[in-house]
């Protein structure tokens, strides 16, 4: 297949290295979670798709782990002059813009895993609920940083709604 | 009509009576406010105790000359007098029992007791208007206080109820951005409302704004017996100053685009609406005729009812609409009994979209929808901003529209693409885009139509083949731009395109476009929209 893969230039920071184990873990919960619910049918529905469900949630976890490290790289941003540039996804990828003066709040979330590692998750709201861009696995510091930088360039660039 | 809602040119005694509401002290509303608030309410309870006492005014007035025979006839029946079998209901039962004067008593009490709580909690709400903000104060038990900036405005609504407007007043909403955020005034007198709106919109305006707040500051300053008079006068010196334009703007404007009410029925009769309603009437007759089972017939009374009210609802804010461009925005009007009117300040609208249900096509008719801040979604109550911007119409009123909207849009070569847009064929449009060929695989029909053009300050999408449809997405409103790729895009080389504006009826995607197009429209329209966020000042239109 010739490449027609979606994508573009620039230099793209990435997240930390110690995001892969978030993923991990959160495709370990994924799996958990699914293979429960084929148990479920199995054991007490005693469903007759029950084992072929468990088969398939397993076989999805797995998918997830391998995946794991791609999809934790695939998160990216760039903080051009006058936007930010956030990547994301392998399977299903996308990129926003956002200009920096749409930025109505920014939010910094720190999961029980992701506080172990010592990392946040910057969430950059607009008044679009569409736009979604959240940067998962910073380390701390920098979200820190980067949330006030990214107030400041706001604050320099705002205007109306 | 009543009391019109226009006036050619606001009386003196109006304007005065503005004036005194925006001088920035604390102001009462309207005195009949509780009562129009609760007027449903009271209506209801009306009319319940008159249902009841219906018949028993009907026997007091003509006499007990039909004997026993008379109201609720069941409880007299069989029993005989002495049977307190009332049918349940209360008033017979309070008749009979012989304690109608303690009944009344209680009325009575329970009655001043609510307009003395009414009149406290209308006495409690307060207002006042300043150069820059609006605040309301409320609650007698809970107190509330919001206050809302006046540059950051998405839209003022004026609403006259049929309620209302017999006592001579009107709601006045402040729309600002955000869920269920606005300061509404329920009720002012209907005649100031109107001129009160003017002056909310000229001071937002930031028109000789520094002028006004010195007007304020110095009336601030002076000694209180002479306030009064020198606020009048260094005010009526400011209006004087804006003379001309305001009594330019006073003069009622000539709506753009005139809907007969035909049209109106008509585009709800030809809607996907009746075309549900028709294949469900014929369930319900094919089903009868081939079962025998008459009773299913009577089904049909209750969705042919509920759907004549929707009729009604929908006929009845589409009616009497107008639409007209004023020094401070697009004002939007509407209502048959209860008439409103809404007008949008500059640079309020976040997308506008062109549409042609398939059924129209004969006809020709297109209805515009907005997307605007402060839209409550998914509650399509009569407070929820209104974002029909035009119910019908043909393509010179979605053109003269459009023109109102987005002034952007008048140009000879932008006016081109707007029809383009609408109405030409796949091939013909040459100012936009197209999908490839291969887009097929995923818009059988659509593909040639999908693609989108550039204007100085907007992006139009073309998309749609049955539901033919035009996206204008102002750039300076923009709030971001994606592009995003599936497996299926992939193989196919294409991607899709979405403009995020705020939420509301109005989706702008472009489902399908070539890959390398896409980039090269996002690193275009990104740059493009913080150019046009630079060079944007609407917030404050007029400085």
């Amino acid at each position: 297949m010739t490449d027609h893969r979606l994508d573009y230039g620039g230099s793209w920071r990435r997240v930390s290295r110690k995001y892969v184990g978030v993923v991990v873990a959160e495709s370990i919960v994924t799996g958990v979670v699914l293979a429960g619910i084929s148990l479920f049918f199995v054991l007490v529905i005693g469903a007759w798709f029950g084992w072929w469900m468990l088969g398939a949630a397993l076989l999805v976890t797995a998918v997830l782990l391998v995946v794991a490290p791609r999809r934790a790289r695939a998160i990216g941003f760039q903080l051009r002059d006058d936007d930010l540039l956030f990547r994301q996804g392998i399977m299903f990828f996308r990129i926003v813009a956002v200009p920096y003066g749409r930025m109505q709040l920014i939010d910094v979330n720190r999961g029980p895993l992701a506080r172990v590692l010592g990392l946040s998750d910057l969430k950059f709201v607009t008044a679009a609920a569409s736009t979604g861009v959240s940067i998962p696995g910073l380390p701390e510091a920098e979200a820190d940083e980067l949330r006030d930088r990214l107030v400041a360039l706001a604050e320099s660039r705002r205007s109306g709604l | 009509m009543g009391d019109g809602p226009h006036h050619p040119a606001a009386p003196l005694s109006v304007r005065r009576a503005v004036e005194q509401l925006t001088d920035g002290e604390w102001h009462r509303l309207h005195w009949a406010s509780p009562l129009l608030k609760g007027g449903i309410a009271f209506i209801a309870i009306l009319a319940f105790v008159l249902a009841n006492l219906r018949e028993r005014l009907v026997e007091l007035v003509i006499g007990r000359s039909g004997g026993p025979t008379g109201p609720g006839g069941g409880g007299q029946g069989g029993g005989g007098d002495a049977g307190r079998t009332f049918n349940g209901d209360p008033i017979s039962a309070i008749y009979e029992t012989g304690f109608t004067g303690v009944a009344i008593l209680i009325v009575i009490g329970v009655l001043l007791l609510a307009v003395a709580l009414f009149a406290v909690a209308w006495r409690m709400h307060t207002f006042r208007i300043g150069v820059d903000a609006v605040e309301v104060r409320s609650g007698v038990v809970f107190r509330h206080n919001r206050q809302a900036r006046l540059d950051r405005i998405q839209g003022i609504h004026i609403t006259r109820p049929l309620f209302a407007r017999l006592f001579g007043a009107a709601r006045i909403e402040l729309n600002v951005a955000g869920q269920d955020a606005k300061v509404e005034l329920s009720y002012l007198g209907s005649r100031q409302v109107d001129e009160l709106r003017r002056e909310l919109l000229r001071r937002a305006s930031g028109v000789q704004r520094a002028e006004v707040a010195a007007a304020v500051a110095a009336a601030a300053t002076l000694p209180p017996a002479e306030q009064d008079r020198e606020a009048g006068i260094l005010n009526r010196r400011v209006h004087e100053l804006l003379g001309p334009e305001r009594d330019l703007d006073a003069a009622p404007p000539e709506s753009v685009v005139k809907i007969g009410p035909l049209r109106i029925l008509g585009s709800l009769v030809v809607s996907e609406f009746t075309l549900v309603l028709l294949l469900v009437v014929a369930a319900l007759f094919f089903s009868t005729l081939v079962l025998h089972r008459y009773f299913i017939l009577f089904l049909l009374l209750p969705s042919v009812l509920g759907s004549l009210g929707y009729y009604v609802r929908r006929f009845s804010k589409a009616a009497r609409y107008s639409i007209a461009a004023t020094s401070d925005g697009v004002r939007v009007g509407f209502g048959l009994l209860s008439t409103s009117n809404d007008t949008l300040p500059p640079g309020r609208i976040h997308a506008i979209e062109v549409t042609q249900p398939i059924l129209w096509r004969p006809m020709g008719w297109w209805m515009i929808r907005i997307n605007r801040a402060g839209h409550a979604s998914g509650r399509a109550g009569s407070s929820a901003p209104h974002t029909l911007l035009l119910p019908v119409g043909r393509l010179a009123d979605v053109e003269k529209v459009l023109a109102l909207l987005l002034p952007g849009l008048a140009g000879a070569d932008t006016q081109g693409l707007v029809m383009e847009g609408l109405v030409a064929r796949g091939r013909a449009a040459s100012g936009f885009s197209r999908a490839p060929r291969r887009a097929q695989w995923l818009r059988p029909f659509s593909w040639g139509r999908t693609g989108l053009a550039r204007t100085d300050d907007a992006v139009l999408l073309r998309t749609g083949f049955f539901w033919r449809r035009l996206t204008v997405l102002p750039l300076a409103r923009l709030q971001s731009v994606r592009v995003s790729q599936g497996p299926v895009r992939r193989m196919l080389d294409l991607a899709e395109l979405h403009f995020n504006t705020i939420a509301g009826p109005v989706r702008a995607e472009l489902g399908v476009i070539d890959r390398r197009a896409a980039v090269a429209v996002f690193t275009e329209v990104s740059a493009a929209v913080v150019e046009a966020l630079g060079a944007d000042g609407s917030h404050r239109w007029a400085s």
